[in-house]
């Protein structure tokens, strides 16, 4: 396994968590020395007197303001969408929660959560039970398979599609992967329509699967580059040590790859949750657009929050902006969770700070 | 186990026998031919499916064959190496075929409106059964409003990061880049809403006699706040390869830290921050939902970013897959792929000069 380098062998050794020394470090581990915090070094006169406002003052002070504008913003997003989404709950005829369908803009406005909510959890559920194994097996590839002659420009691929607009990805599912998935549907349906996931009885174009499928191929690209950078950083030494008690390719991976990386490859797939719980365009354009919940996967309907939003924002109202608006702070707040609880998962193994961009 | 067999019954050991046996390439051809003549008479006998069915029922067939084969040839435990490798060969080409169908449909679909008139006209005035019109009001949008963005993202983001480098320390600073990497997952749409509530429904309407309005510069105010993030940690990563002893340098000779930072620290990351910036400037320019909010959309050519709705090539492209003009889709995907070729030509340039960059 030597053609894999592993950056781990210094990282391997810290402690847990961003500590301070993590953060103090800059440039090769040399911490810079502030000349302000330095005691002065002795005739005290000889030194010029430190001017109380400074360009240093006013320059540390703006980048401080820089970096708190984040927080700002995070929390300013908060506030403004409870201060719009507040009026129209109140003016709600059922409750936003339990309620399935969603009618903000008639008189009395009444709309719910509940099923466009669970369309957002089953798209992204079945998105990342079809991707996750893909990218996992795409990520060994380019890290333990592949000649690296192959590997680097097939990174530098993967690493390209994440870039690729949603809406095209939308339009290619709307106008391409729409019939072999029809195909597919119809034929689930005749054979396996004892299943409840694949019964009904048509039509079988804009559906769930379709919608998840589509989210699948988006989310592939990430979990894809960040579970193969995870892989890279197995230190070699775990990989010849397994190698030389006897154990195949496959044992080696199991054996010390795939539990060495675990922690990354969680953050990696709740990273691709993330993405795929807020994908609008994507899923605006492919899936059917009903209010109910149900698991039929194949027959035309399905919604998820953001797709609503964008589907429904044109004709909407004043009432209709705030529903739209309560929707999208519930959305904030579930990605928001689970962000938070990725980060939290890498921020434990440093190593993967550099690769969770 | 078959070498300590033979070791004890006397051969010549030669490099041949003192191998552990393969399974010859040609069986393994030959089960994948069994497999699949044995799918395609299930399977096309039965009449349960087309010749997609048959492939995967051959896979299959192929990969339980290949178990057995080998698992009596070389042994359980290579036969499952074996079949580890064949299901992760087979995951790659299964992710390539939906890939390579993404971007053979741009190109063939996308080239049929690859002309003058596309970039050169609006959609003013074009009607369901005109074919001509184009996205050049789009264009327009697409460049000032991403523009805009990584003006007001870019001075931003550098200090940010600078602050998270440079000054940043103890808990304030390990919260602040805490919250830098939750933010770059909010999603796009959300960033829109937030704009919506905040500069359209409330800002808005001071200048505008009370009444909200759509306007590109808030479209610019989402991209912000998705390429925020995105620089800050780009540009955070870049000043930390900076060489500690280069600051200690500048200090020694008496430099203040704030003119250590910018006339040191920041050129030598320089080529490393700019790769950054092209990078979320291409992530910003695919952004679909947050122009779909707050700049509105528009037919006409508008060149002020500050009032009246906008469009942008990303709303343009999802505008026209929902029109039902014949002539629309044609429209959408040479603007899809008008998109993906800015977007590419971004990324790529940007991933080039990360490899000139000296630092990493």
């Amino acid at each position: 396994m030597g053609d894999f380098p592993s950056r781990s062998a210094s990282t391997n050794a810290g402690g847990p968590g961003v500590t301070a020394r993590h953060i103090r470090s800059a440039g090769n581990g040399v911490s810079p020395i502030p000349p302000d915090d330095r005691p002065p070094l002795g005739g005290g006169s000889a030194l010029p007197r430190k001017s109380r406002f400074s360009l240093e003052t006013g320059f540390k002070g703006l980048s401080t303001a820089a970096g708190a504008m984040v927080l700002v913003i995070i929390v300013a997003i908060a506030i403004f969408l409870i201060s719009k989404a507040v009026p129209a709950l109140n003016a709600n005829d059922e409750s936003f929660l339990t309620a399935k369908e969603w009618f903000p803009n008639e008189t009395p406005p009444h709309f719910g959560i509940a099923a466009l909510a669970f369309g957002t959890l089953l798209t992204s559920v079945i998105a990342l039970l079809v991707a996750v194994p893909i990218a996992l097996g795409i990520a060994l590839f380019l890290s333990h398979y592949a000649p690296k002659r192959l590997a680097t420009p097939l990174g530098f691929v993967i690493d390209l599609l994440a870039a690729v607009p949603s809406v095209v990805f939308g339009l290619w599912g709307r106008d391409v992967f729409s019939q072999p998935v029809q195909h597919f549907s119809e034929w689930l349906n005749k054979y396996f329509s004892w299943i409840p996931l694949f019964g009904g009885d048509g039509p079988f174009g804009r559906s769930i699967l379709l919608g998840s499928l589509v989210l699948a191929i988006m989310v592939l690209p990430i979990v894809t580059s960040l579970s193969r950078e995870v892989f890279q950083q197995t230190p070699g030494m775990n990989e010849d040590a397994a190698l030389a008690l006897g154990a195949t390719k496959w044992e080696m991976i199991r054996t010390a790859v795939l539990p060495y990386g675990k922690p990354g490859v969680i953050a990696a797939v709740m990273l691709g949750l993330g993405r795929a719980l807020g994908e609008t365009i994507a899923l605006a354009l492919t899936l059917g657009t009903t209010f109910v919940i149900s698991f039929n996967l194949i027959q035309s309907g399905g919604n998820s929050i953001a797709a609503n939003i964008a589907n429904t924002f044109g004709e909407a109202n004043a009432t209709g902006r705030g529903a739209l608006i309560a929707s999208g702070l519930v959305l904030f707040a579930i990605t928001l969770v689970v962000n938070m609880a990725a980060r939290a998962i890498i921020y434990r193994r440093r190593e993967f700070r550099d690769s969770a961009a | 186990m078959s070498l300590l067999e033979r070791e004890t019954s006397g051969v010549v050991m030669t490099p041949d026998n003192i191998r552990t046996r393969k399974l010859p390439v040609a069986i393994d051809l030959g089960i994948a031919v069994v497999a699949l003549v044995l799918a395609a008479a299930i399977v096309l006998g039965a009449g349960i499916g087309n010749w997609v069915l048959v492939i995967v029922v051959g896979a299959i067939l192929y990969l339980v064959g290949l178990y057995f084969a080998a698992g009596r040839v070389e042994g359980k435990r290579a036969a499952k190496n074996k079949i580890a490798r064949a299901m992760i060969y087979s995951a790659c080409i299964l992710a390539v075929l939906p890939l390579a169908s993404v971007v053979w449909t741009l190109v063939s679909k996308g080239a049929a409106r690859l002309d003058g008139d596309f970039f050169g006209s609006s959609m003013n005035n074009i009607g369901a059964r005109d074919a001509n019109g184009g996205a050049y009001h789009a264009i327009i949008g697409t460049l000032e409003q991403v523009g805009i963005a990584t003006l007001m993202a870019v001075p931003l983001g550098v200090l940010g990061a600078i602050y998270l480098v440079e000054y940043g320390r103890g808990r304030f600073a390990l919260t602040v880049r805490f919250f830098v990497d939750v933010m770059t997952g909010i999603p796009s749409i959300v960033a829109g809403l937030f704009v919506l509530a905040f500069w359209v429904l409330i800002v808005s309407p001071w200048f505008n006699n009370g009444t909200p309005r759509f306007s590109g510069f808030a479209a610019s105010l989402a991209l912000t706040v998705l390429m925020l993030p995105t620089i800050v940690r780009s540009t955070e990563e870049m000043l930390r390869l900076v060489p500690g002893p280069l600051r200690e340098g500048a200090y020694a000779l008496g430099v203040p830290q704030w003119k250590t930072i910018l006339r040191v620290v920041l050129p030598t990351a320089l080529p490393g921050i700019v790769t950054g910036v092209m990078l979320a400037v291409a992530r910003a320019a695919g952004e679909t939902a947050p122009v779909l909010l707050v700049a509105g959309g528009a037919a006409a050519i508008n060149m002020d970013p500050f009032s009246g709705n906008q469009s942008s090539l990303s709303l343009f492209v999802y505008q026209q897959a929902s029109d039902a003009s014949k002539f629309a889709p044609d429209r959408a995907w040479t603007a899809a792929l008008t998109l993906v070729a800015l977007v590419l030509i971004l990324t790529i340039a940007a991933k080039l000069l990360a490899r000139r960059n000296r630092l990493s």
